[in-house]
């Protein structure tokens, strides 16, 4: 299982190749990549800028797999997340899930990612020509969450 | 008591800090009594640690409820909603 925070970007073919490549039990892996858009509340966004709270998130992705785990086949995992400045098109975020059918790589792979939107303590900055403004939580992405049920919600 | 308290985010800004480690008085003895303690400051921990403003705490970077108790040397961090991914 990787968890990283880093400012670096991340090489998505290396990163998934990693996930399957020594192990021949893996016959699927899911990924999600996140992106920046340059249209977002703000018009003609320049620059998005990442705050986390250094150890909290890592922990907090470490438990987000772990309860993944919990429910499905997942043989390999991976979460990437970058921080600081990211401009439009750049990739954010990679959460990969290995595993051996493809249902319980999909299912791991949205839970994981609902949840890191909802309990990963990261900030989103969207810096504008208009000025700079604090993302706000979206309740869409709480509901995203809750509907996996159990007591990890 | 000592406790570290983080602020993260908007709250960082807001607060025009991001920590400190106060002494709290011995009858602040759980999150909710902390709480109290802070708004007691006025203007904008009163305003932005109000009852129902979204804001999360966590102790020991695990997220807690308001009737979390509190120990010597706890960390506390005290941010916004999370927006990440």
């Amino acid at each position: 299982m990787k968890i990283a925070v880093q400012t670096e970007a991340f090489d998505l073919n290396a990163e998934v190749g990693a996930l399957y490549q020594a192990n021949p039990k893996v016959g699927a892996v899911a990924s999600f990549l996140g992106l920046v858009r340059d249209i977002n509340e703000g018009q003609g966004v320049s620059t998005l800028s990442l705050e986390h709270y250094p150890g909290m998130t890592e922990k907090a992705l470490a438990q987000i797999v772990e309860n993944a785990r919990q429910r499905w086949e997942v043989l390999d995992a991976a979460v990437i997340h970058r921080v600081g400045a990211l401009l439009p098109t750049e990739p954010i975020v990679l959460v990969a899930v290995a595993s051996g059918h493809r249902g319980d790589a999909f299912a791991a792979c949205e839970f994981i990612m609902d949840f890191l939107k909802t309990r990963a303590p990261f900030w989103k900055k969207e810096v504008t020509p208009e000025g700079e403004h604090w993302v706000d939580a979206r309740e869409s992405d709480d509901r995203a969450a809750a509907r996996w049920g159990g007591s990890d919600t | 008591m000592k406790v570290r308290l983080l602020y993260f985010a908007r709250l960082r800004e807001v607060f025009a800090t991001g920590q400190e480690t106060p002494d709290i008085p011995e009858n602040v003895t759980t999150l909710a009594d902390l709480l109290d303690w802070l708004r007691q400051r006025g203007g904008v921990w009163a305003e932005e640690l109000a009852a129902g403003r979204a804001y999360r705490v966590a102790i020991n970077q695990d997220l807690v409820e308001r009737d979390a108790l509190l120990h010597e040397s706890d960390e506390v961090a005290i941010f916004p909603p999370v927006t990440g991914g």
